[in-house]
């Protein structure tokens, strides 16, 4: 049985993690807040660009020389996954999600016979896949997650870096996941397709659109409009999940680190309890002993 | 032709200007002078609908006859739909809030990027001239406007 002073030890310990993890979890709420700002903040660049898009798309796609971006490149052999995930810890099931959705679907498409690649965003995915799918890594992009604030500019930077290895063939389909934010609790694991573009349908009110759509001009043209939009669109697809995901992540991290504060309570609890037992059980003993004695001298 | 509705006041253009990172104008004029790829075009309610590539440049916002704001933007897209006129762009800043001196030392940077840069591949040296080529006319903006407005 742990003495006295261990317990008390133990005690002051769960303590002191007890401030850590409530400290973390303040931490990560305002965190969390300027992370939904931001999400917000970049929703109506993608919603004007999406819409751009399906009106472009629509009139293009079928064409024969439609972009490769957008038409694909006729095959599906080689997927490329973009596994984005947290630079640090302590997020509860944050990271894991993603990374055993990435293990699925590399178990997928490995056993529909497809070649698969990896680039890793964020450090603690490339940890988790390296022991398993290390060979399948082909880069791992360091310094993009885990910012105070997401910038447009690194976004660009992993889509200028995908459509250069797309258009020297080394992917033929491209999927980023990542974590979409739902609410502080609740992140919904996606796999999002990036390569070739799915262009957004057209929705609501049809004969009202349609009307819209038909008439419109374009300058210079189509095409090279669509050239310029579509590596672009990536780069605000790719924002958009690093963006949701920062938001997910400071959201699991403080529904984590929520728990862990309330564990710590109950802890104490139970410590204190067995403390104070065990001192009330020495002190029935010593007077036992003083009783006992005095008993015995007279 | 018919209000759309949720338009604006009749004989107004509502117009957006939005980055990838927030919304940085939204609001009606009297006429939006684009720089788009072909020429600038000047854009007034009840425009025909167009999707054009913007080249680096200044947008000019007028208020009955005179420009009440001007913004430069590094580029992006411009849709004019039934509703208003959305300019998509990367960066933008609007003209006051930026130096002439300022904007000299971005171009002076921009030079020093490419002349330091060691063997650049061509697509990286044709990143680099795009960055110069900005700046140059951020320096002219300035230049021909004062900053002021």
């Amino acid at each position: 049985m742990a003495s006295l002073k261990d317990l008390k030890n133990r005690i002051a310990s769960v303590k002191q993690t007890q401030k850590i993890t409530s400290a973390m979890k303040l931490v990560a709420a305002s965190k969390l807040k300027r992370a939904q700002e931001q999400a917000e903040a970049s929703r109506p660049f993608a919603e004007k660009m999406s819409e751009m898009l399906a009106n472009l798309a629509a009139g293009v796609r079928d064409l024969p020389n439609a972009p490769a971006l957008l038409a694909g490149t006729g095959k599906e052999e080689t997927h490329l996954l973009v596994v984005a995930t947290s630079d640090r810890g302590l997020c509860g099931g944050f990271n894991s999600s993603i990374v055993r959705g990435a293990r699925r679907r590399i178990a997928d498409l490995q056993n529909q016979g497809k070649a698969v690649k990896i680039i890793c965003i964020g450090r603690k995915g490339r940890d988790m896949l390296r022991r398993e799918h290390g060979k399948l890594i082909i880069e791992f992009i360091d310094g993009v997650a885990g910012q105070k604030r997401m910038a447009f500019a690194d976004a660009q930077m992993v889509a200028e870096n995908l459509v250069e290895r797309y258009e020297a063939g080394e992917f033929d389909v491209c999927t980023i996941v990542y974590n979409k934010f739902k609410s502080a609790v609740t992140q919904i694991m996606t796999v999002q397709q990036l390569v070739p573009v799915e262009p957004p349908e057209i929705e609501a009110a049809p004969d009202e659109k349609a009307g819209e759509t038909a008439i419109y001009e374009f300058e210079p043209d189509e095409e090279q409009i669509l050239s310029e939009l579509l590596p672009r669109n990536l780069a605000v697809q790719i924002f958009g999940a690093l963006v949701e995901n920062a938001a997910s992540e400071q959201g699991a991290r403080m529904a984590a680190m929520d728990n862990a504060t309330r564990n710590a309570g109950e802890m104490i609890k139970k410590l204190t309890l067995q403390y104070n037992r065990q001192r009330q059980a020495q002190i029935t003993k010593e007077l036992i002993e003083i009783i006992s004695g005095a008993e015995a001298a007279v | 032709m018919a209000e759309a509705a949720g338009g604006p006041a009749s004989g107004k253009v509502a117009f957006e200007l939005v980055s990838p990172e927030r919304v940085l104008a939204s609001l009606e004029a009297d006429m939006v002078v684009v720089p788009g790829e072909e020429g600038d075009f000047g854009v007034l309610a009840d425009h025909a609908p167009v999707l054009s590539l913007v080249r680096p440049g200044v947008i000019e916002i007028y208020d009955g006859n005179s420009v009440s704001r001007r913004i430069f933007i590094e580029g992006g897209f411009a849709e004019v739909n039934p509703k208003g006129l959305i300019v998509l762009a990367e960066a933008a800043t609007p003209l006051p809030e930026l130096s002439l001196d300022r904007a000299k030392e971005l171009l002076r940077n921009a030079e020093d990027d490419l002349e330091d840069a060691r063997e650049p591949s061509e697509s990286e040296r044709e990143k680099l001239e795009r960055v110069i080529e900005v700046a140059k006319l951020r320096v002219e903006a300035l230049e021909t406007h004062g900053g002021a407005v």
